[in-house]
């Protein structure tokens, strides 16, 4: 069949099942979007390009399926940058089209040209600059089988404006259905069976070690693992931490669960990892932010490191036994390794580890203390009434900083892919688009996007595309009139000088800003208020819904391990010294 | 440069390595390759590329100076480039390596016979010669090209270009 190369592409985004793409139409990217009107491919027209590549992160963390943005050359392509090298941090599979100057004027500096493959190179799995229309079908194929398979990650193709501009005879093709075919990739083979000595190897280290501790990371998520971690934490009997990236891939209200470890992870987290003499790692990277300063790290630890990709093997920690494959597969010929060495009986003893876990849990749980009256709110306490009042499946989202960490420590993840945040590259301004995505991905669900005052003026403007387009998201904008973190940061480390983190609690008024938006908003200032505003937004679903809570302003992150101090040195709450 | 150079400073013995990387003939992919190793400050020594028998592909051998940790990082890092096949390291001992030299020297007078004995002695090639000039080539191991470049310095190197090693692992390896 003879088409041109926009029709072809906006087929073959169909044939691989893509039924919404976020973006916003630009010179270079204009033919594409004229087929569009007649696909059943949902639009969603964003207000900035950023946020078109962190909805589609959203839609890609709440669905499993890939996000798909699409925006134009130049400034278009610069401005998805930011989502690009967020989604490649932390391994969100996404496939951004953007349109290109025509290919005989690409190099000639011509109007919003920009070399958007050489900018996004090390910040995409892989990206395609596309010169002939007839190869738009396969190329597109690829990108969704790279940015899906392996580690997932993002793609990008960049598609001069000739090839699928029906003027031009250039754009001219024959339509071909894209299989795995007709795919030319001969250096990608990911993977993704482990080898089976190294499961044995690795299930008789897990049988001998007394102190063991599975560091369950994003990678089970990315594998849809959630049930194989499950059924090995239970026949071992051996607790889990669930990173920043990771939370709600064990639940939260397991007894085996010890939650988040890290900067801000919780006491018996932390420590459980730091005293461990086996830590399993399973799709976990041995962040900085997790492991603390390197040399005083888990000491007396052997490591058991299963991941995809096999340049996370040894990047950080040298592992004893490391197993390059799947999660979900290494763990299911892992549980199979173990019970054929006996299963529970053969498991050392624990009930030391597991007595000293528990006097750990006791002695130091999460605490803040509850504003006096007349005070701003405790963000926590905010936290944990949304928790409380809320479905159980609800999806949160989060930007970065204070508001993050708390949402992290303070919500009970019981169910996997209800917590969507910026980890890797610790992008401000993540939550609202990625909230926006998620409730596109997951319409049934409430999203609610957890955000910080900072973090909620570099991407607002997306509340205008979500009252637009009738996607009814909540937001808890937590306005302590600071950069909260960096603030912390100050105070902390920098004697109380505070440089430039001041933002005031009045200007924005929140409250107005979101109503020209297009959205019902309530700024919420006492305890007793927060309950019955959450109510009211929990019964409105016809638009997004704003909460501003004005909080305290002084209120720190425990507990905290200083940057580049080992875990060992962890600064608990002031009341728990 | 000298495969044999010794570590110095750095901990893991040799800090030349010599990577060999069979890629897809394709646009870009060079950069590709390159930019992983620019990222992290790494210096490509020499760099030789070219299509294979199969002309889908190209091999590309180079040299890099990096300590053998951060380099085993850095050979992981290119395999998980989309348009690299295949990787491979090859330890002088276990491998051919061969490199070509083009220069350009004076050679005038008497000096021009004592110039072609020493041709004769590398088993270099007069490819083109003037007056009071004489263009050689020599394609040998990298160190003999050392010695011979080191040896041509007296008459006048006038211009001197080396393509970079190329290696295939030895027979017997």
């Amino acid at each position: 069949m003879d088409m041109n190369g926009g029709q072809a592409l906006v087929r073959a985004l169909e044939c691989e099942g893509v039924e919404v793409v976020f973006g916003l139409p630009g010179g270079a990217i204009l033919p594409v979007y004229d087929p569009i009107i007649e696909s059943p491919i949902r639009h969603i027209l964003v207000r900035h390009e950023q946020g078109a590549g962190h909805m589609a992160e959203g839609y890609a963390h709440a669905t499993g399926r890939p996000g798909v943005a699409m925006i134009t050359s130049g400034p278009g392509a610069t401005n998805g940058v930011t989502p690009l090298c967020d989604a490649y941090m932390d391994s969100v599979p996404l496939v951004c089209i953007t349109g290109q100057v025509p290919y005989a004027a690409i190099g000639t500096d011509a109007f919003q040209e920009c070399d958007t493959t050489g900018i996004t190179l090390s910040v995409t799995k892989h990206n395609f600059l596309v010169t002939e229309a007839q190869d738009i079908p396969r190329i597109i194929h690829e990108a969704f089988h790279i940015a899906t398979t392996g580690r997932p990650g993002p793609v990008l193709v960049d598609i001069p404006k000739d090839i699928v501009d029906p003027r031009n005879p250039r754009s001219a093709m024959t339509w071909y259905e894209p299989t795995d075919d007709i795919m030319e990739l001969p250096g990608y083979r990911p993977v993704i069976v482990g080898d089976p000595d190294l499961v044995r190897a690795a299930a008789d280290l897990i049988c001998r070690a007394e102190r063991p501790v599975i560091y369950a990371g994003g990678g089970i998520l990315k594998a849809r693992a959630a049930a194989e971690l499950r059924a090995l934490a239970e026949l071992i009997d051996v607790p889990v931490v669930t990173t920043l990236m990771a939370r709600g891939c064990f639940p939260d209200s397991h007894e085996l669960c010890l939650g988040m470890p890290g900067m801000h992870g919780n006491y018996t987290a932390v420590t459980a990892m730091q005293r461990s003499d086996l830590l399993i790692a399973l799709g976990s990277r041995f962040d900085d932010r997790v492991t603390g300063r390197l040399d005083g790290f888990a000491p007396d630890a052997k490591v058991i490191h299963v991941d995809i990709d096999a340049a996370e093997l040894g990047k950080v920690r040298a592992p004893d036994v490391a197993i390059r494959g799947d999660c979900k597969l290494v763990i299911a010929d892992l549980l199979e390794a173990l019970q054929a060495c006996g299963g529970v009986d053969a498991q050392a003893d624990r009930r030391a580890w597991r007595s000293q876990i528990s006097g750990w849990q006791e002695r130091h749980p999460l605490v803040y203390e509850q504003s006096e009256p007349g005070e701003f709110l405790k963000p926590q306490y905010v936290l944990e009434v949304l928790r409380d009042s809320t479905p159980d499946d609800t999806i949160v989202t989060s930007g970065v900083g204070q508001h993050q960490m708390w949402a992290s420590q303070y919500w009970r993840f019981d169910h996997p892919y209800t917590w969507i945040n910026s980890g890797g590259l610790g992008t401000m301004g993540f939550s609202l688009p990625a909230a926006i995505g998620a409730k596109v991905g997951m319409p049934d669900r409430m999203v609610w996007a957890v955000d910080g005052d900072g973090c909620f003026q570099m991407t607002a403007q997306e509340l205008v595309t979500a009252s637009m387009e009738r996607i009814p998201i909540k937001v808890a904008l937590f306005n302590n009139a600071y950069l909260g973190m960096v603030r912390q940061w100050q105070e902390m480390f920098y004697d109380e000088r505070y440089s430039e983190v001041y933002l005031s609690y009045d200007v924005p008024d929140y409250v107005k800003w979101a109503e020209a938006m297009g959205c019902v908003a309530m700024r919420v200032e006492a305890p007793e208020e927060v309950a019955p505003a959450i109510a009211k937004a929990n019964e409105i679903d016809d638009r997004p819904v704003v909460l501003e809570f004005r909080s305290a302003r002084g209120e720190n992150v425990y507990p905290m391990v200083p940057a580049g101090q080992s875990n060992s040195d962890i600064v608990v709450d002031p009341s728990q010294r | 440069m000298n495969s044999s150079v010794d570590a110095g400073a750095s901990d893991h013995g040799h800090r030349f390595h010599t990577i060999v990387t069979t890629v897809e003939n394709k646009p870009g992919v060079l950069a590709r390759v390159a930019g992983l190793f620019a990222r992290r400050g790494f210096n490509i020594e020499s760099l030789a590329v070219a299509p294979t028998a199969d002309e889908r592909f190209s091999r590309i051998t180079f040299t890099v100076d990096v300590a053998s940790s951060p380099l085993e990082q850095v050979v992981k890092q290119l395999d998980k480039l989309i348009n690299v096949v295949e990787i491979s390291e090859l330890s002088p001992t276990e491998s051919v390596e061969r490199e070509l030299m083009l220069v350009t020297v004076e050679a005038t007078g008497r000096r021009r016979h004592e110039l072609l004995e020493l041709v004769d002695d590398f088993r270099a090639y007069v490819l083109d010669a003037d007056g009071s000039h004489m263009m050689l080539s020599l394609a040998a191991r990298p160190s003999r090209l050392d010695d011979f470049e080191e040896r041509l310095r007296s008459f006048g190197i006038v211009q001197l270009q080396r393509t970079g090693r190329v290696a295939l692992p030895s027979l017997e390896a």
